[in-house]
């Protein structure tokens, strides 16, 4: 590498010449990601640190009521039951919705369309993926919400009330008090991680060795039979690995969710309830609190619950993929 | 995102949904059992099974064959389906927002600053708030995505190091936009400038959040998606353009420098351009560090251009939309959909532009 001879005389390079430093910054910057994730876990855990030992943990994990600013005879409460359960709900109904039409289209795209199909649909997948969140909620708000608060509601005493009631489709006999609600959100919510189940899902497919669906067709599986019997089974692991990534969006999104699920601290009974989620908590109130009191610690204690919750998620993704990997190498 | 090569598996596809079978069988069954040795397949002999549907012809599909074509037919469909319920109304939500939007959007739209929260005037400050973000987030994150990118699949050796980064990557990736919001406060708005303000002995006009911190905000958010793009880039080069330059006795660096991001340019500038549409959308992260809803943006001369100091609040278009959409009452209908008209179409033109990008420069690759 490093010439140590005594060579002819050279033309002087600039970039030759910091060749060493530029190796040492490169190398710094490779730790780049690892030095991002320690310093957010240190500065959000800093800032939630005197609150730790006082915070009623079990409180916080099992009770609803969240009074965080205390007024005379209304004490201070940080119970976050209904904020999790909000969480929550939102996300399986997102994943309910999103898994199956993201598998569906995912197959689809990579094991049955063809030449300018396929490419269109990769393309319209992509876009999805690229609106912003602020857009899904304002989708959600102005025009999802009006759109479900039309179907859910009925007059009192009449035959869709009745079935909306029994079904826990919604807590009172009118129908839907409101537009934003739980399945407002959880639609908005599946439409955003649809696309990253999506590419995910297809990248999965794409890594299934062709020498597998030629040995099904020999066999005399049609395309289908190839999916299910083959494909499927293959891909076990990234699909699912797919899956919790989409979650993993889902449990983090802020925004959309703080638009179109209705903002109400309440655990949810019926499908069209108003719920609350963590992210929505803190977006909505870290404004209004002042810097150092109570409630801006236990907010950033939610960040850490958040926080700790999605690199759960995503560590045991990568996991199962990783394993994946190595399966199929040995 | 190369298309996968057309694979053997996928050719009968399109051939396969056949329709029905009539009396004579569909041609490929004639054309298989065409060979086989007469009375094989019971062509003279009445047919002793009795399942076997048209006994009296031997070619006709079994039921057991024609349940697959059907299951193949309804689920080929059905997938389709999919596809189609998550597009159709989707493309038909962004037509609606555009049509409302289309009374207020014009040229004066874009040009003109907010009147009265928003509900008259154009949106002209936070737009160009988004544009200085959007800059400042790329002077950040760009160098550094990319040197990190160039390390993990340079210089690094398979090990633990090298899936710890992996690793961390990935959980970086996965980090709420809102927690990335609350590490910027913890950080660069109260730990950050309170240090610059003391090292620079500033009283009076004291830094504080602004686009400087929402930046590196916004920048450490999109840390892996640089890290990631530009790795996929870099690993498209073939390693044999990397062997040949170090025979001829090129060092690692230059070898680099001269070989490995000239062939990968266009593939990082696509997963930058997608950095950059990502930083114009987003919210959370700079809710509490800088954004604000409203600050005055004189209307004419330079100031209009270069409206925001680095260390002051500064508006977005994200936020903007977020306050106009749900906190201001009586505010009329075509402004909100104006904004996010106006955002979808900043983020689908940005996204397009990588897409045509990148299918322009596949077609002239040379390798």
């Amino acid at each position: 590498m490093s010439g140590t001879k005594a060579t002819p005389k050279k033309a002087f390079n600039f970039f030759d010449a910091v060749e060493k430093p530029t190796e040492w910054l490169i190398r710094l910057c490779g730790w780049s990601s690892i030095i991002g994730i320690a310093a957010i876990f240190l500065f959000i855990f800093k800032e939630a640190a005197p609150m730790v030992p006082r915070l009623d943990w079990f409180h916080l994990f099992t009770s609803s009521r969240w009074i965080p600013n205390p007024a005379p005879g209304n004490e201070a409460s940080f119970g976050a039951l209904a904020l999790l359960v909000g969480t929550f709900t939102t996300t399986f109904i997102g994943l309910v919705v999103a898994v199956p039409v993201g598998l569906g289209a995912a197959i689809y795209i990579s094991e049955f369309a063809t030449g300018k199909m396929k490419e269109t649909l990769k393309i319209v997948i992509e876009l999805l993926a690229a609106i912003p969140s602020i857009v899904w909620g304002f989708i959600g708000l102005m025009v999802l919400g009006p759109l479900v608060s039309q179907i859910f509601s009925a007059e009192p005493e009449s035959v869709w009330s009745h079935i909306m009631v029994t079904l826990h489709l919604a807590s009172s006999d009118t129908g839907a008090a409101q537009g934003t609600n739980l399945l407002t959100g959880g639609v908005i919510l599946a439409l955003m991680s649809v696309p990253l189940i999506v590419s995910l899902s297809e990248d999965a497919l794409r890594a299934v060795p062709d020498t597998f669906r030629e040995a099904a067709l020999a066999l005399g599986a049609n395309p289908w039979e190839t999916v299910r019997r083959v494909l499927l089974p293959a891909a076990r692991n990234g699909l699912l690995a797919a899956c919790m990534l989409g979650m993993g969006r889902a449990v983090g999104e802020t925004m959309a969710v703080l638009l179109a699920t209705g903002h109400s601290n309440r655990i949810p009974l019926a499908l069209t309830d108003p719920v609350r989620t963590l992210t929505a908590t803190i977006a909505a109130e870290m404004g209004e609190t002042v810097h150092g009191d109570d409630h801006y610690r236990v907010l950033f204690i939610l960040g850490i619950v958040l926080f700790v919750i999605t690199c759960g998620i995503n560590v045991a993704s990568d996991f199962i993929v990783k394993g994946v990997k190595k399966a199929n190498q040995a | 995102m190369n298309p996968p090569p057309q694979t053997p598996a996928q050719r009968p596809a399109p051939r396969d949904p056949a329709p029905e079978t009539d009396v004579l069988g569909t041609p490929e069954t004639r054309l298989r059992t065409a060979g086989a040795p007469l009375g094989s397949t019971g062509a003279s002999v009445p047919a002793p099974a009795a399942g076997v549907a048209g006994a009296d012809n031997p070619f006709a599909a079994t039921p057991f064959e024609r349940t697959k074509r059907r299951r193949l037919k309804w689920n080929r469909w059905m997938m389709f389906g999919f596809c189609i319920i998550l597009i159709v109304p989707l493309v038909a939500i962004l037509a609606d927002i555009f049509i409302k939007a289309a009374p207020v959007l014009s040229l004066d739209y874009l040009w003109a600053n907010p009147e009265n929260k928003g509900k008259g005037g154009g949106i002209w400050a936070p737009l160009v708030g988004t544009f200085y973000l959007v800059i400042g987030s790329l002077f950040f994150v760009a160098p550094i995505g990319i040197l990190a990118a160039i390390y993990l699949n340079e210089y690094a050796k398979e090990g633990w190091l090298n899936r710890t980064i992996g690793i961390t990557v990935t959980s970086l990736a996965g980090v709420p936009s809102i927690v990335h919001g609350l590490f910027g406060l913890g950080a660069f708005v109260l730990t950050m400038l309170p240090a610059i303000n003391g090292a620079l002995g500033l009283t009076s006009h004291k830094l504080e959040a602004g686009l400087l911190t929402a930046s590196l905000t916004i920048a450490v958010m999109n840390l892996p998606v640089v890290i990631t793009s530009t790795r996929e880039a870099l690993g498209a080069v073939p390693q044999a353009f990397r062997e040949a330059c170090w025979n001829l006795g090129a060092t690692r660096w230059q070898t680099i420098r001269t070989i490995v991001l000239p062939n990968s340019f266009s593939g990082i500038l696509t997963g930058i351009i997608l950095v950059v549409s990502r930083a114009a959308g987003e919210t959370a992260p700079i809710l509490f560090t800088g954004v604000t809803f409203f600050k005055f943006v004189a209307d004419e001369g330079l100031a209009k251009i270069f409206p925001y100091h680095p260390g002051e609040p500064f508006m977005a278009m994200s936020m903007h939309l977020n306050i106009i959409s749900n906190q201001i009452s009586r505010l009329p209908e075509n402004m909100k959909y104006g904004s996010a008209a106006v955002l979808i179409a900043l983020i689908l033109f940005i996204n397009s532009f990588a897409i045509v990008l990148r299918v322009w420069l596949r077609g002239r690759k040379r390798w």
